[in-house]
């Protein structure tokens, strides 16, 4: 780990800030590759065995699902400094492990939803997702080989997106593409912060800026 | 029939304890549920004596020796989060770590901190 090992509290400075962002989209759109272009460490990965009574039908046809199975969760980290140190969580890309988002976004800085053009609908689910609870995210095109490409401009509007949330075209396995996608996440989520502030500022007594949403379960779990 | 020298559990066979016997059985930690990206350091100085402690809960005291994440935790000794989280627990309770919670981005002490962020990432 990059920390020293400093431990004394009420010092600002030598207290870890850990920022945790995650990294969501449809299944197979590329989260596992973006984790991995960034991660200065090999990818981790943990896995949490699940019991699923009920489990929703999986999408891959034909493929029959144990009712018990583990959720991957691959993770990758950037030390920005000394006891700056950014977390980067790929989500569990199917719906079926959607009670798992609710730990992952729990402080989340921010999310940058992965995008396949052809397969555009597997994003509005966790755009939803973001959306209702407040935490600032990026849309990530992602250019697969041979897919057409399209204007962020008609990406934005096929997914019907606030003006305000910024759409990038990226490459998961090019490293400077993945790192510029992270930068325009880390600065449009200090852009939504700073207005919030700024509207708790002008509206005392409102919930603090920023606060997520209570989690409701998302429908169909 | 097999004579007790076969070596029929290998690596291949997986883990011969199941993780969640290593906790006996326990589902949720004692206390708070620890953040993903708490950032845990094993306590100086305090005696253990390590036959009163399990060998995971051992490993989780060697590794934390420098601050390390819940998540890194969990990949470094390939177990389950939620097993890690009850080793966690059991150690906190005998205070032997040291927990330093993540702030919420919405109280950060100061945002400017991601502008730092923002110039680091510029630099990689």
């Amino acid at each position: 780990m990059a920390y020293a090992a400093s431990n004394q509290p009420g010092r600002m400075g030598h207290m870890p800030v850990t920022i945790k962002i995650l990294i969501a989209g449809g299944f197979g759109v590329g989260k596992t590759t973006l984790v991995g272009s960034l991660t200065e460490i090999r990818p981790l990965r943990t896995e949490e065995p699940l019991s699923e009574p009920g489990a929703a039908v999986d999408r891959l046809d034909g493929v029959e699902r144990k009712s018990t199975t583990t959720v991957a969760l691959d993770f990758g980290r950037i030390t920005i400094r000394e006891n700056l140190v950014i977390y980067l969580f790929g989500t569990p890309g199917q719906e079926r492990f959607w009670f798992m988002w609710d730990e992952l976004a729990r402080g989340a800085l921010g999310a940058i939803v992965m995008a396949d053009t052809r397969r555009l609908a597997d994003c509005f689910p966790c755009v939803d997702y973001f959306e209702q609870r407040g935490i600032p995210f990026v849309v990530g095109v992602n250019c697969f080989d041979g897919a057409r490409r399209y204007r962020p401009d008609a990406v934005r509007r096929a997914l019907d997106l606030d003006p305000t949330v910024p759409v990038v075209l990226c490459d998961a396995r090019q490293r400077a593409s993945c790192r510029d996608a992270l930068i325009a996440l880390v600065e449009h989520a200090l852009q939504v912060l700073r207005d919030r502030s700024d509207q708790a500022a002008a509206a005392p007594g409102a919930v603090p800026a920023g606060e997520p949403a209570p989690a409701a379960a998302p429908a169909g779990e | 029939m097999p004579s007790p020298d076969d070596h029929w559990l290998d690596e291949e066979a997986g883990p011969v304890v199941r993780p969640y016997a290593l906790i006996r059985g326990r589902t949720r930690a004692s206390g708070e549920t620890l953040d993903l990206i708490a950032i845990i350091t094993a306590v100086r100085g305090v005696e253990v004596d390590p036959s009163s402690l399990d060998p995971e809960h051992l490993a989780v005291l060697r590794l934390c020796r420098l601050p390390t994440s819940v998540a890194e935790i969990a990949a470094d000794l390939d177990l389950p989060l939620g097993v890690v989280r009850i080793l966690l627990g059991d150690l906190r309770e005998r205070s032997l770590l040291a927990i330093h919670h993540p702030i919420p981005p919405a109280r950060l002490p100061d945002v400017q901190i991601l502008k730092e962020v923002v110039d680091g990432l510029r630099r990689l």
